[in-house]
């Protein structure tokens, strides 16, 4: 009998229970690519690591710290890392870069990626260069041209494609050079104030258990400040990393799944009240509510039992492109298998949401009374107070509930997320049932008829506008809220119109080299906006009590890196314009053995220091007692040097140091000069502009948008076959009143143009209703969360209203067709 | 001096493909109506009279024959010409009353002359509202009213455009005795009051009497013409 009574409207049924076909697919393909990450990952972990230990630390090595390394045995190899120019002779280009000098056999496992292969083996007895890629292109360099690094000349013998356990948007923000490591020493680059990174691989034997040695050596370690990376950890780090990106994913395709719901209860909704009748006729020949109630139960199970088999077979397809998706942000190839338990899992999920919703309405059924038959006009069914209506409703909000919460694994995350996700919903209808009320209130009773016609149809009986709204609505607020966030991140980084505000940095100055560099931007015609000197040291006692004493107790309460970090200090008299007073005096003269400091209200607040609290830093070797006598705000979004701690004038002056300047560039192509002329006299000085880091975040923000913009299809693809089958659920309505206006003297025309504003008005006030959200959700995010200024975006927000309309007036007018092709004779006949 | 003719239908046939076979639905109907006469179609269910109704009122094309609204071969037109031509000369009634759910009752009269692009028919909406015992209903929307209401309101939109002919196919099929009588009333003081030629199809014989001709169909030719 369920099977039979689908018989009118099966088409339509199928076509509503696709509405929950990409949540599944989204569901089934992002866990079992979450299994095959984890199992590579296992397979992988050795070569993500590309040794068996890894100590690192950014001083040289110790006679200490050497001996404890000599200690594991095993086999070695070291590598230097540290920030600085390079420059390509052949296209007179330079740019920022990671160097990295290594000597030995790493990777011991797996291997570093080069075009050609094997290059990474061959590097270092030919004195060559690996260059990344990126910077290759960027450049206009091929293998064979030279590349200059520091004071050395070296020929570029192979282009790095990937290096173990590092991923392709980490090699975006920092491209890497390879050279070997007594090259890395002749460039001159590596002083003793250089800040720079020193690594050592080992390969230990089967018999050596490395997780015991880090056990057993934490304390030295720890007193040498010398990090640890193990297989575990990095089996550990990578498998947290990569549960992260698939539980985020799968947040996004549980959102179309929802979407997918609310369709399929639509679905079922106006299926049942066309069916009311029948439900009638069949209890008055005898049918028990809850026979029934079990034909159209049956029917909606078969749609979500249908929508889940056809949505884990696109989903087992659509995990063979996800990798491809996320390859910049996993640093391993992953291997793709269908996991028929999580695909079985996924399925259960989607039925589960999709039956849940579809019981929704069809609950009222079992109010049907068998007098309804005898009544010729329609009278809706009394949902009234329904307890198992309620208790539907709770079972959808503790699935939503338990679904978010098993994937942030927090449950204070999770429910965040399930009250985000209902709130968003919430507000969309609101917002959506606000406009529809709005039009219908304010409608132009002078517009011209086809207007107010397209108009009132919005709201007809059964109308599916909350529907179509909310659905459109959902999908325009994802891309534009992502697409104004990103606007508002990029364009808080570009400065304003004043043409004082630094544009360009040059860091790593020595002393001796200060002339020099200072004559090279004044021929250039560049001003030094700011010029600060830069002394590194290290925190070694808060509160007269030692680090290493804080750092042995449990319980300590400081952040590590707080503790552990280099601190990179400037001595001045004065305040910068990127900073605020909030607290106390300027530091002055020393006072006593106390060196009164300015210390930034941030750290202050990690060190838990007030003002005329003490502090001591180790400077190179000398013991520095200081007090806080100052507190700032520093404004560290600025493309200036900003400072944790600022020494009076006095005290750092014969410490070893470096110097940064600011200055500003009018054009690329006089940055490109300076840079060019600084970089062949100084080869260690570095220099950052703005475009580079414009462009460097442009291309990441651009990454990772990909990705989520990738998961915000499905929501949009699902919301547009929401937007077809509800289209086509109204396709009877609209044909009668069609032909209705055509017999009434309308031409083709007029009911073209009634059918186009009709559409016109739901896709811009679906647009309207997304970006009412989105604007709010950005301006929040860029207030509450980036602490930016949020400027409102007219053009994107008008195109956004173009795209919306047009994509609802060509899926409109392509489920319409036919509409005009039926007789108007068809209207008579529908009564005869 | 004899009228004018309204409607002349000469020779007209229609044919339904069914399967392999052909269902002949009117065969070789002639007659002629004219201007400001009354006329029922009468016969049993199947008999092919809401068929001839709508070919006379240009809902489609008959098979073979033509047929002359005013003095306009319809055969001659396309579908716009056949609209424009139902919105200048044309009013119709239907079993169903066949109003816009979305439109109040005075937007659901004005339908006919705002497609013909006329501004500032309110006030004649409101008129025929008033007319057929409804002005003060006018912003009600179709679901508020009653059958018979509803169908009132299907009277005066039928007339908004003072049409030369009116069809109206079962017009008080849906109604009970006392709106019937109220409808039938109004739709003969109107057309009497209005000059205009009605064409009704019917079962109601009480009501095809009070036309001044009736054609009684049966198998798709006119078996019987009867005058008062």
């Amino acid at each position: 009998m369920a099977w039979r009574d689908t018989r009118a409207s099966r088409r339509r049924l199928l076509l509503f229970s696709l509405s929950i076909v990409l949540g599944i697919a989204a569901l089934v393909a992002i866990s079992s690519l979450g299994v095959n990450l984890q199992s590579t990952i296992d397979d992988q972990a050795k070569s993500l690591l590309g040794a068996d230990l890894v100590i690192h630390s950014r001083d040289e090595f110790t006679p200490e710290a050497e001996t404890l390394i000599q200690s594991v045995g095993g086999e070695q190899s070291r590598e230097v890392s540290f920030s600085s120019m390079v420059y390509f002779p052949k296209s007179e280009g330079t740019r920022l870069v990671q160097v990295r000098g290594l000597t030995g056999k790493f990777p011991f496992y797996g291997e570093i990626d080069t075009t050609p292969p094997g290059a990474a083996r061959q590097f270092q007895q030919s004195q060559g260069a690996l260059v990344e890629k990126s910077l290759m292109t960027q450049f206009g360099v091929s293998v064979g041209d030279p590349v200059r690094v520091g004071s050395l000349f070296l020929p570029i013998v192979g282009v790095l494609e990937r290096v173990p356990g590092e991923t392709v948007a980490f090699s975006t923000i920092a491209p890497r050079v390879y050279i070997p490591l007594e090259a890395a020493a002749e460039s001159g680059l590596l002083r003793t104030e250089s800040l720079a990174r020193y690594k050592v691989f080992l390969k230990v034997p089967d018999s050596f258990n490395v997780n015991q040695w880090v056990s057993e050596n934490r304390e030295i370690l720890r007193e040498s400040r010398l990090g640890t990376d193990t297989v575990d950890e990095r089996k550990e780090d990578l498998g947290r990393s990569m549960e992260n990106l698939e539980h985020f994913l799968n947040l996004g395709g549980f959102i179309a799944l929802l979407l997918g719901g609310v369709g399929i209860a639509s679905a079922i909704d106006v299926h049942v009240r066309q069916k009311l009748g029948s439900v009638a006729t069949l209890r008055c020949l005898g049918a028990t509510v809850s026979q029934t109630f079990s034909i159209y139960l049956l029917q909606g199970i078969g749609l979500g039992f249908l929508g889940a088999s056809v949505g884990a077979l696109l989903g087992v397809g659509i995990q063979y492109y996800l990798p491809g998706i996320i390859s910049d942000f996993v640093p391993f190839d992953v291997r793709v298998e269908i996991v028929w338990g999580a695909v079985l899992r996924a399925m259960g999920v989607g039925f589960g949401i999709c039956f849940l919703f579809a019981l929704v309405p069809l609950l009222p059924t079992r109010k049907v009374s068998p007098l309804a038959a005898l009544r010729s006009s329609f009278e809706p069914v009394p949902v009234g107070n329904d307890p198992l209506r309620w208790l539907v409703f709770g079972a959808i909000g503790s699935a939503l509930l338990a679904f978010a919460i098993s994937q942030t694994r927090r449950w204070e995350h999770g429910a965040g997320f399930a009250t985000g996700i209902f709130a968003a919903f919430l507000t969309l209808a609101l917002v959506a049932r606000l406009i529809i009320w709005s039009a219908r209130r304010f409608a132009p009773s002078r517009a011209a008829y086809v207007w107010r016609q397209g108009l009132s149809n919005l709201y007809r009986p059964r109308n599916r506008t909350l529907l179509l709204l909310l659905s459109l609505g959902l999908g325009t607020f994802l891309v534009m809220t992502l697409y104004l966030t990103q606007r508002v991140l990029l364009t808080e980084l570009i400065p304003g119109g004043a043409n004082d505000k630094p544009n360009a940095a040059l860091f790593d100055i020595q002393t001796d080299q200060l002339p020099g560099v200072r004559a090279i931007l004044k021929t250039n015609g560049l001003q030094i906006l700011q010029e600060a000197p830069i002394v590194t040291m290290r925190l070694s006692a808060i509160k007269e009590k030692s680090v290493a004493r804080i750092l042995k107790e449990r319980n300590h309460g400081f952040p590590h890196w707080a503790l552990r970090r280099e601190y990179r200090s400037t001595y001045r008299d004065t305040l910068v314009d990127s900073e605020e007073s909030i607290g106390g005096k300027w530091p002055a003269a020393k006072v006593d053995d106390w060196i009164p400091v300015s210390v930034e209200e941030g750290i202050a607040k990690e060190l838990k220091l007030g003002l005329g609290d003490t502090l001591a830093f180790d400077v190179q070797g000398v013991e520095m007692k200081l007090r806080v006598a100052h507190l700032r705000k520093v404004d560290w979004r600025r493309i200036q040097p900003n400072f944790f701690v600022v020494f009076p004038g006095g005290v750092l002056e014969e410490a070893p140091s470096f110097h940064i300047f600011t200055t500003r560039v009018a054009s690329a192509e006089e940055s490109a000069k300076m840079q060019r002329e600084v970089v062949r006299a100084f080869p260690n000085v570095s220099i950052i502009d703005l475009t580079l880091v414009l462009e460097t975040v442009d291309r990441i923000l651009s990454k990772l948008s990909f990705v989520i913009q990738f998961m915000a299809l499905f929501t949009i693809i699902t919301g547009l076959i929401v937007l077809i089958a509800a289209i086509s659920t109204g396709r009877y309505q609209r044909i009668q009143e069609s032909i209705l206006l055509r017999v009434l003297g309308a031409s083709k025309k007029q009911v073209m143009q009634i059918l186009l504003v009709e559409y016109f008005l739901l896709g811009l006030l679906a647009s309207i209703t997304g970006l009412v959200l989105s604007v709010g959700a950005s301006w929040a995010l860029a207030v509450f969360l980036f602490k930016m200024k949020f400027a409102f975006p007219l053009l994107p927000v008008l195109a956004s209203i173009v795209i919306v309309s047009s994509i609802t007036i060509i899926t409109g007018l392509l489920s319409s067709r036919g509409l005009l092709a039926r007789p108007p004779l068809e209207i008579l006949r529908a009564e005869a | 001096m004899q009228s004018p003719l309204m409607l002349d239908v000469r020779n007209v046939s229609k044919y339904f493909q069914s399967g392999d076979s052909q269902l002949t639905v009117l065969n070789q109907v002639t007659f002629s109506l004219a201007t400001g006469s009354s006329c029922a179609i009468i016969g049993p269910s199947g008999s092919g009279k809401t068929t001839l109704l709508g070919l006379c009122a240009g809902l489609d094309r008959p098979s073979n024959g033509t047929i002359s609204i005013n003095g306009a071969e319809l055969t001659s037109l396309d579908e716009d010409g056949r609209a424009a031509l139902r919105s200048q000369t044309v009013g119709f009634i239907f079993q169903n009353f066949q109003l816009l759910p979305t439109l109040t009752a005075v937007e659901n009269v004005m339908v006919p002359a705002e497609l013909r692009g006329e501004t500032g028919v309110l006030s004649r909406a409101k008129e025929l509202l008033d007319r057929v015992g409804l002005g003060a209903r006018f912003r009600h929307y179709p679901a508020q009213l009653s059958g018979g209401e509803q169908q009132r309101v299907a009277l005066a939109r039928a007339f908004i455009n003072q049409p030369k002919i009116l069809f109206a196919d079962e017009p008080t099929g849906n109604l009970d005795t006392e709106n019937s009588e109220k409808v039938i009333s109004l739709l003969f003081d109107l057309n009497r009051s209005a000059g205009t030629t009605l064409v009704l199809v019917t079962h109601n014989l009480e009501l095809a009497g009070m036309c001044q001709r009736r054609i009684r169909i049966h198998s798709g030719i006119i078996s019987e013409e009867t005058y008062s």
